[in-house]
């Protein structure tokens, strides 16, 4: 069908610069960068099981930081990434359609990330602490924050076109900004008039010796080019299914034109001219 | 089609802001109030409207035919602003619809398959509702409940026992409350007796002689028909317009 | 913008004041909700620790269907589409919108608090009464303009959506955790649970003050964009 690429041009060109016009998302840069997450997890797994003293106090459960702290530090990024891609969506005058898959992406990341952040720190805080959860401030503002997360993730989902899909998703993004830090003060004063004593101090890392600092170092940078590499193939393979969608409504635009015309010329009162002039335009 | 006009150039025009519908004489361009090009439009992603073209003139009443299906309610729909043009150009009353849809809105009516009333109000209060909402006056909001004849009697009762064409009629008054210029307007007829149509028919009539323009999707066609300036047959997504009628309008 | 809103909602009162389906159905649900919390917390001295906690807990609850109910109104017979088409300014909406809401929830929460009074013991300290129910009276009205803002804008967002009642508590409940803490902790203040005092109280209704400025401007700001494409 020669319709599909000037009428895709014409709607949307923004859309077209994003796309690499392959059928991967992987190009050379993703590859080298997927090569060396792959390298630096092997390496954190290398620094975190082996060559890291265990600790004095938390033993070998203190391995699991180097998982736990750097996917919730990669977590914030990807939130913050998500705010400001919404910002500059709402406020850029070209409203282009990458900054609201940047922020999708960006979110998606994050709640996975905040994902494995809670479930290996219910792990560390059975083992450290006894129980899987505790009512400390940080635990459960990132609770709320992951929710808060799937929310938006559920609204993007809610349908519409592209735009609709965009703003709404670019003013929830918005919000979240406004919304997260007054849940944060709110908890921590919630806490803070408890007094508990069991509150442990989640910041393992205040006493690290130099080895285990590297290792939670290695670890960071690690989940940083994951993140990375997550994001470059995420916001690819969204474009490509806007792409697909667009694609789509030309076929399903094609279908419906040529049921036009067969009803026009089978009606005998429609002169065919009137459909020629219709139908032209494709 | 109609290459002679080019209803593109008009987009800057400013709309005509008059309140009342009847005088609107002040419009300097061609009165050219609804102008679609190759329009697009997705219901999720089902193109409903596949490149509909169609022109027309203030004061016309247009008849929309068409099987089910055929995307007349979505026609309706995004001339109503409601609906995002997903591709083709299209400007009523001068508003480009694809960048300022929102400012579409107020001088438009839509009445779809829903009344946009509520239920558990009175005929009166839902009347006055819509016109306060723009700041209509008790008189303008009164003129239009005895225009539409739902003064009197009718007016204290609640929506929701209303039979459906008494329902229509206090929808068609809460238009008129709101001075809307254009009309659209999906199955008027439906459920109507046959005072209420001729009325409803009159009624019509009488605000296009003063500048309304309106667009009735309809399957009555002799009803509507007879009413109708022209007609367009809205086929898969398509308007196809009646040739030899298209051309007196110019 | 002032003189559309207050037409709003006293419409949405005027709907309420004649269906009756908020007074009919939903003060009864809170009403079983306060009994349920009695069966589930059977333990001595459990509930009169609790019941500040518990009374917002059932007004949140209360909340959500509320706000089904309000935007149910709007999309019954399509008016919010008929809204939309007749250009009214929607920050209108929101606050008129909210400002019903607010009511209700407002003669809501007065009945829960009875309930509480009457179910699970609750009263006012004696030695220093008047200045608990000021400090009661504020909670109550900082804390439900910050909820009403929140599900109205949450509402509005998931009105006439597939799947609109179970996104509502999803967005909503998260959002509205500071009002959860801060208007228990200063109920908790107000009727002297566990020893706590009027005077610690008062930071937590700067904290529902601050929530309810935010929700009201942030709500006011995001609903057009939200509601209107």
């Amino acid at each position: 069908m020669t319709t599909i690429e000037p009428a895709k041009a014409e709607h949307d060109t923004a859309r077209q610069s994003a796309l690499p016009s392959q059928r991967s998302t992987a190009t050379r840069g993703t590859r080298i960068i997927g090569i060396v997450a792959v390298v630096a997890l092997g390496w954190l797994v290398a620094f975190g099981l082996g060559f890291s003293p265990a600790d004095r106090d938390q033993d070998e459960s203190v391995r699991i930081l180097y998982v736990h702290v750097p996917t919730i530090w990669l977590a914030y990024l990807a939130f913050v990434v998500t705010a400001v891609s919404s910002a500059m969506y709402l406020f850029s005058k070209k409203k282009s359609l990458g900054w609201d898959r940047a922020a999708g992406a960006s979110a998606e990341i994050g709640v996975t990330f905040v994902a494995v952040t809670l479930a290996v720190g219910a792990m560390w805080g059975r083992l450290t602490w006894g129980v899987f959860w505790q009512w400390d401030a940080r635990l459960t503002t990132t609770a709320l924050l992951f929710v808060t997360y799937i929310g938006y993730l559920a609204v993007r989902r809610l349908g519409g076109s592209h735009e609709q899909r965009a703003k709404r998703s670019a003013v929830l993004g918005m919000i979240a900004v406004v919304e997260i830090p007054l849940v944060h003060f709110s908890v921590k004063m919630w806490r803070s008039l408890h007094q508990e004593a069991t509150v442990a101090n989640l910041d393992g890392d205040t006493k690290m010796d130099g080895l285990m600092l590297f290792s939670l170092f290695v670890g960071v940078i690690a989940f940083t080019l994951l993140y990375v590499w997550l994001m470059l193939h995420r916001t690819r393979s969204m474009a490509m299914e806007d792409l697909l969608e667009e694609r789509g409504l030309d076929e399903a635009l094609a279908v419906r034109r040529a049921e036009a015309a067969e009803t026009a010329t089978a009606a005998t009162s429609a002169p065919p001219t009137a459909t020629m002039k219709t139908g032209s335009d494709s | 089609m109609n290459a002679s006009l080019n209803p593109f150039s008009s987009a800057s025009a400013t709309a005509n802001d008059d309140p009342f519908v009847g005088n609107t004489s002040n419009n300097t361009e061609p009165d050219l109030v609804i102008a679609l090009k190759d329009v697009v439009a997705v219901l999720g992603n089902f193109p409903a409207l596949a490149g509909v073209s169609i022109t027309v003139q203030r004061g016309e009443i247009v008849l929309l035919k068409g099987p089910n299906g055929a995307g007349k309610t979505t026609l309706l729909r995004l001339c109503a602003g409601l609906l995002p043009v997903e591709r083709g150009a299209a400007t009523i009353l001068g508003f480009d619809l694809v960048t300022q849809r929102q400012l579409v809105r107020p001088h438009v009516g839509l009445l779809g398959h829903q009344n946009g009333l509520y239920l558990d109000l009175s005929v009166r209060e839902n009347v006055e509702f819509w016109g306060r909402t723009v700041g209509a006056s008790a008189h303008e909001i009164a003129g239009a409940m005895s225009r539409m004849g739902v003064s009197g009697r009718l007016a204290d009762v609640g929506v929701r026992k209303l039979s459906a064409g008494q329902k229509r009629r206090t929808s068609l008054a809460c238009l008129v409350a709101r001075r809307a210029q254009v009309w659209l307007l999906d199955e008027p007829h439906a459920g109507l007796d046959a005072a209420g149509r001729d009325e409803l028919d009159a009624t019509l009539g009488q605000a296009a002689n003063s500048g309304a323009t309106i667009l009735v999707a309809s399957h009555e066609l002799e009803r509507a028909g007879g009413l109708a300036t022209r007609s367009v047959d809205v086929v898969a997504g398509q308007a196809i317009t009646d040739s030899n009628e298209s051309q007196g309008t110019e | 913008m002032i003189t559309v809103a207050c037409l709003i909602a006293a419409k949405d009162l005027r709907v309420e004041r004649r269906s009756k389906i908020v007074t009919n159905q939903v003060l009864p649900f809170a009403g079983i909700t306060m009994v349920s919390f009695a069966f589930a917390l059977d333990k001595q001295n459990v509930l009169d620790t609790v019941a500040p906690g518990l009374v917002w807990l059932a007004t949140m609850f209360s909340l959500l269907v509320i706000v089904q109910r309000t935007f149910a109104i709007e999309t019954d017979d399509g008016a919010l589409d008929a809204m939309r088409v007749a250009g009214v300014d929607p920050r209108a909406i929101f606050v008129g919108k909210a400002m019903a809401l607010g009511f209700q929830l407002l003669v809501l929460e007065a009945m829960l608090f009875g309930a509480a009074v009457i179910f699970y013991g609750e009263s006012i300290p004696s030695n220093n009464a008047f200045g608990s129910v000021v400090l009661l009276v504020t909670t109550m009205l900082s804390a439900t303009c910050g909820l009403a803002a929140v599900g109205t804008l949450y509402g509005g967002l998931a009105a006439g959506f597939k799947g609109s009642e179970t996104l509502l508590p999803l967005l909503t409940l998260p959002a509205v955790a500071p009002v959860l803490i801060g208007a228990t902790k200063a109920v908790e203040s107000a009727v002297g649970t566990s020893g706590a005092v009027v005077s610690e109280g008062w930071q937590w209704v700067g904290l529902l003050t601050l929530f309810a400025v935010a929700a009201v401007v942030g709500g006011a700001l995001a609903f057009g964009p939200l509601i209107d494409d």
